[in-house]
């Protein structure tokens, strides 16, 4: 066990380079120079340009830029400075990421106990009234665009209910964070719960469930243990690699409700050629995704005592 | 036991990911809500994009930024709302010959620190913004200065041969001398911009420090960055100049659209706002009553020529008769109030409204809606080559609706083909500006550096203008521009380049489209809102209600 995770861990650098240097690489490759961007449409003459492409370390060839890059970042955890501004792309990261954590967190809570919830719930009831409710729930979230479910939001409780405010303050608490939260989690809280509802369903005819009912376990246990264990795979695969996208594609939400996180710092970069700020939150996102993806393998073994890892 | 064997790794896991996070939360309060009278006081909010850059002086050159730089720092000069120019930190701003200029500084002014104001504070900082190893964007507005090309020499690579600007002289701490390669008659409407501002001397230690927290000598004085969220500023108690603030500060909120902005106007969670979007249009002057502002905005949106383009070049120079049709071939005042929702009003000429020397109806007949007249011209002028045109536009702009508009426009009235040339970003459209691969015409918008119409028309239009790109060079033109330039007094200049913007008829150098408005509006919390004719709200005449 101890070698298969150090062997995942050793796994993660190869991949780690790799997409570091394609992130690199597309930025670079993209039409659109960042420095000229920065003078707008009245320009610079050369000498400036010039002037200012020497400081940014920009007059350097491609190859040699992704170098020292990578050196400052893994000897000095340095991620650079931003082109347009000067900031340093690690104070930009840490100021995006703490509010994107908070909302994918709450998210990820949201989907995680309502779809789970209504999964079980289905499941357990296939093909009656409430597992119907719950089909035809989650068949009208996931035909709703993000934007629109953001806007019904809020135009019922900001603005006609009076409920919330309309946007995220600067500070914000957990409480403002639900309604953009759900907007967030709710898709894949659908997904989750169909996910669910299937698995179980199906597993409900399974062998080990006869023989559980078989031997006189209590329905509590049969359901919770042997049922709810081996059902879960799938979920917790779905589960872990949405960790991933709530933080990362949370663009159309955080701009809806006006949220300075991850995916607005994303947008921003890529339309300013900002290489550095680029890199640095993909980096970040890779590792999440690792680790991620390293946690579910491992919690297969928990969830099915017939996955070993050597 | 081998599942509780993995359970420990995985929590293991778990600690470590765990360990790399953190998350915070808190939130400040804002004041009290009882209403009546002014608090002279109170703070409002309003809204703003995070500045681009670190807030230089020298490097201010977008609206965000600038928003916040006007506030901090106290010009010279400053200009009022017909274009002419009030005095600020000047006493008297003096000349003779328009090269030899006589600064006289009010005394007794301070920086925000408690360090006094006095010309070598301007003197230094305009050295400081014009020397080529600060890559200052603005250092270009020096380069009337005798002396700026020893200190920004302008080919690539060059080295600097002078450490200070040698036509600036510091008589004594209140006046200083400027003196110019040539006459500029408009010179002092530069002063009012923010290059032109003065800096405190704790600048020069540690500038990028001092960019971040600038120390100026304005109506207010910064307080804190919160980057990406917000700005926020206080009134200066010991300001002395003519426009002291009546409130207690503002706060500039971040937005990431301007739908958000405008909800928060609604819901009471904004005070002023500075442009209200597309989708609540329709519906601001019924949200807000008399609280809705339309107001004037000197930019113009324009469609310039690219005439190193193929199509306009070979096999001879393109007959102006032919642009003079397309301008005549498109509907202004439709799609302004259709496609633009009033949003902008329909241009008359090249010099947009609150410019000193704005003429009505400099343009003539050229941008009055005429198809048979434009069909006729076209024809005259030979046609259109390949009888097919591309305007070119980024995608990032909300500039495709109009640029629909406008082609439907052309090709009903002329039937030539005309489609939007589309690029994804700004960036990759001001590229293909830069390496001249504009296929036949592009849009162009252009605001305000000076309220003078020079800089509408020699910035523009002359051969070697940074703004002039695309290749448009009329000799006998560059020769009326520079005359205009060397007039002996303002009034003088603004008059020969009244008649140069009459002239460009016989050019067309580019098809002026709209001038820019104003559609914008403020909370019930405050009152005297106004705008300037850059288009910011003007902050030190808010009153704040307690």
């Amino acid at each position: 066990m101890g070698r298969y995770v150090a062997r995942r861990l050793l796994q993660m650098i190869p991949v780690f380079l790799g997409t570091t240097l394609l992130i690199f690489l597309m930025v670079h490759s993209l039409p659109g120079d960042p420095v000229l961007a920065m003078f707008g449409d009245k320009g610079a003459d050369p000498a400036t340009l010039a002037a200012k492409r020497h400081e940014l370390g920009l007059d350097k060839p491609t190859w040699q830029q992704y170098l020292f890059y990578m050196r400052d970042m893994l000897l000095h955890l340095d991620f650079g400075t931003q082109i347009r501004n000067g900031l340093p792309v690690t104070d930009v990261l840490g100021d995006a990421f703490p509010i994107t954590l908070q909302l994918a967190t709450l998210a990820f809570a949201i989907e995680l106990i309502f779809g789970i919830g209504l999964g079980v719930i289905g499941g357990l009831r296939a093909g009656r009234l409430a597992d119907n409710l719950i089909l035809i729930f989650t068949l009208l979230i996931i035909s709703i665009p993000v934007f629109v479910l953001g806007f019904i939001i809020k135009m019922v409780f900001a603005f006609n209910l009076g409920w919330i405010d309309p946007n995220v303050s600067t500070q914000p608490e957990w409480g403002e964070l639900i309604a953009p939260a759900i907007v967030l989690g709710f898709l894949s809280l659908a997904y989750v719960a169909r996910l669910t509802r299937t698995s179980m369903a199906e597993n409900l005819r399974a062998d080990y469930m006869r023989t559980a009912v078989a031997k006189g376990l209590p329905r509590r246990r049969v359901i919770g243990v042997h049922l709810m264990r081996n059902s879960m795979i799938p979920v917790i695969t779905f589960l872990g690699t949405d960790i991933g996208a709530l933080m990362g594609g949370a663009i159309v939400t955080e701009s809806i409700f006006n949220i300075k996180g991850v995916g607005g710092v994303i947008a921003e970069s890529i339309s300013r050629r900002e290489g550095a700020t680029l890199v640095g939150l993909v980096t970040i996102l890779v590792i999440v995704y690792l680790v991620t993806s390293l946690l579910i393998d491992l919690l297969y073994a928990v969830l099915d005592p017939r996955i070993r890892y050597a | 036991m081998r599942g509780a064997k993995s359970a420990k790794w995985v929590t293991g896991a778990i600690i470590v990911a765990l360990a790399a996070t953190a998350c915070g939360g808190g939130k400040s309060d804002g004041g009290s809500d009882a209403k009546g009278t002014v608090d002279p006081n109170g703070i409002f909010t309003t809204d703003l994009g995070e500045p681009e850059k670190l807030l230089y002086t020298g490097d201010t050159m977008e609206s965000n930024g600038a928003g916040v730089m006007k506030a901090i720092y106290s010009n010279l000069v400053a200009y009022k709302a017909d274009g002419s120019l009030e005095m600020v930190n000047a006493e008297s701003l003096t000349t003779t010959d328009s090269k030899t200029w006589t600064v006289k500084l009010k005394p007794g002014w301070t920086f925000h620190d408690g360090t006094p104001v006095t010309s070598k504070s301007y003197v230094d900082a305009w050295n400081w913004n014009a020397h080529i190893d600060n890559a200052m964007g603005l250092s270009s507005w020096f380069s009337d200065i005798v002396g700026y090309d020893k200190v920004h020499p302008e080919a690539e690579g060059a080295k600097a041969t002078a450490k200070t600007l040698a036509g600036l002289k510091v008589v004594d701490d209140n006046s200083f001398t400027i003196e110019l390669t040539k006459a500029v008659p408009y010179f002092g409407h530069k002063l009012a911009y923010t290059p032109f501002a003065p800096l405190a001397a704790s600048f020069y230690a540690n500038p990028k420090a001092a960019a971040e927290k600038p120390v100026g000598n304005g109506p207010y004085k910064f307080k804190s960055w919160d980057h990406k969220k917000q700005i926020e500023i206080v009134r200066f108690d010991g300001y002395k100049g003519p426009n002291k603030a009546k409130n207690g500060g503002v706060i500039f909120k971040n937005y990431t659209t301007l739908e958000t902005a405008y909800e928060d106007l609604k819901s009471g969670n904004l005070d002023v706002i500075r442009q209200i979007g597309p989708k609540d249009l329709p519906v601001y002057h019924q949200d807000l009553g008399n609280r809705a502002v339309d107001a004037d905005h000197a930019a113009i949106q324009s469609i310039a020529v690219a005439f190193y383009a193929d199509q306009w070049k070979k096999p001879k120079p393109v007959d102006v008769r032919v642009i003079q049709g397309l301008s005549m071939a498109i509907d202004r005042a439709t799609i302004t109030k259709t496609v633009l929702q009033g949003t902008r009003e329909p241009a008359t000429g090249w010099v947009p409204k609150g410019i000193l020397g704005y003429q009505e109806n400099a343009a003539g007949d050229v941008t009055k809606f005429d198809p048979a007249k434009a069909k006729e011209l076209i024809k005259a002028g030979g046609g259109v080559p390949g009888n097919k045109i591309f305007i070119q536009f980024n995608a990032d702009g909300g500039h495709k609706e109009w640029v629909d508009a406008v082609c439907n426009s052309i090709t009903q009235a002329t039937s030539v083909a005309c489609v939007g040339d589309s690029k994804t970003d700004f960036q990759a459209d001001l590229t293909a500006r830069k390496s001249k691969q504009v296929k036949s015409l592009y849009r162009s918008a252009w605001s305000l550096d000076y309220p003078v119409n020079s800089n509408f028309i020699k910035d523009l239009f002359h051969t070697s203008a940074a703004g002039n790109q695309g290749d448009f060079s009329v000799k006998e033109l560059d020769a009326k521009i520079e005359a205009a330039d060397s007039a002996a007094t303002l009034d003088q200049s603004v008059k020969q380049y009244q008649a140069v913007e009459k002239e460009l008829v016989k050019y067309m150098p580019s098809i002026p489209l709209w001038y820019y408005k104003v559609n914008a509006g403020y909370s019930e919390k405050v009152s005297g809102v106004t705008y300037g004719q850059d288009g910011d709200p003007i902050l030190d005449t808010v009153e704040v209600k307690k």
